[in-house]
């Protein structure tokens, strides 16, 4: 009976040793529950402006939608107040990401910033720096359109990729990004719920079956 | 009667080493730093048991430099892959015939 233990622990050493060393496996739910909360909070102040800009636009056909030099869409696009709600969302829901996971790998004992982060951090930024520059020339030009679904599509892209050097439940995240994206490719204008709906509450509900499987027991 | 542990490798024997080689089997290759921080060990330990390992030509060792700095690479080699599979199929037959 003794023996038997050993073994079985010797094989689960074995187990934690091979995932720890290959995936970054600190990643924590709550992330992903705090992301989605900043996201929504983002997406609800911002929502009066894109209305705005959306009466005047509710008329137009997508095709001008999409192309339209419109001087109102530009300035509240570009004016400031949309970018600066869109920066603070972004960096608010990183610190809180990070935050939590570094909570995370401190209890678990394992290394942040380790040859496995820095894998994930390379491969989920490869795909995200591409998407970036794609979206800004996309602001340029005045699409404004297609943003939305832009930034649906590409971050799911790097979740994807990314899931091969973390937990394997990304991957679905990211598929459901993806999809998310696609179908907001044909209802241009309906960007800000696509949006909520992608980077906020996609991420609390991955974040809490994330929490529920792996960090409620500890 | 067979006996059930000859084939329990007895390089494999302590937690370390074992945490050495599993490691090593799903990298290609793990600088020194990098298993000193996954295993929580210290220097001397560390590279005495790779030591040993390296004797029994289970793994490959890489001396380079970053900058000035030493920075020394291991890697299974062919036979500490056959050895370590061999172990956990032992371990495994173990736990199966005394249940």
């Amino acid at each position: 009976m003794n023996t038997e233990n050993t073994h079985l622990e010797a094989l689960q050493d074995i187990k934690q040793m091979m995932e720890r060393s290959s995936r970054f496996i600190s990643l924590s739910g709550l992330s992903g529950i705090a992301a989605g909360t900043c996201a929504l909070i983002g997406a609800a102040v911002a929502y009066p402006i894109v209305n705005r800009s959306h009466l005047n636009t509710a008329e137009r056909n997508p095709a001008e939608l999409i192309s339209y030099n419109h001087e109102f869409l530009i300035k509240d696009y570009t004016g400031s107040s949309l970018f600066t709600i869109a920066v603070c969302t972004l960096l608010a829901a990183i610190c809180f990401a990070f935050l939590f996971t570094y909570l995370r790998s401190k209890k678990t004992n394992t290394p942040i910033w380790s040859a496995s982060s820095r894998r994930l951090t390379l491969n989920v930024m490869l795909p995200l720096v591409a998407g970036g520059i794609y979206l800004f020339r996309l602001l340029q030009i005045g699409t404004y359109g297609l943003i939305a679904p832009g930034c649906l599509i590409f971050y799911g892209l790097a979740l994807l990729n990314a899931s091969k050097y973390t937990l394997r439940e990304v991957r679905y995240l990211g598929i459901c990004e993806i999809i998310l994206g696609i179908i907001n490719l044909w209802v241009i204008g309906n960007g800000i719920y696509f949006w909520a709906f992608g980077f906020g509450i996609l991420h609390i509900l991955y974040g809490i079956v994330m929490w529920w499987k792996y960090e409620r027991k500890q | 009667m067979k006996n059930p542990i000859e084939h329990l490798n007895k390089s494999f024997d302590n937690r370390i080493r074992l945490g050495i080689m599993s490691t090593l089997m799903v990298n290609d290759e793990v600088s020194f730093n990098e298993l000193k921080e996954l295993l929580n060990i210290t220097d001397g330990n560390l590279a005495s048991h790779l030591k040993g390992l390296e004797e029994s030509g289970f793994i490959r060792v890489q001396k380079g430099f970053i900058g000035r700095k030493t920075n020394t690479t291991y890697a299974a080699s062919k036979a500490g892959e056959k050895a370590f599979k061999a172990h956990l199929a032992a371990l495994e037959e173990m736990i199966r015939s005394s249940k």
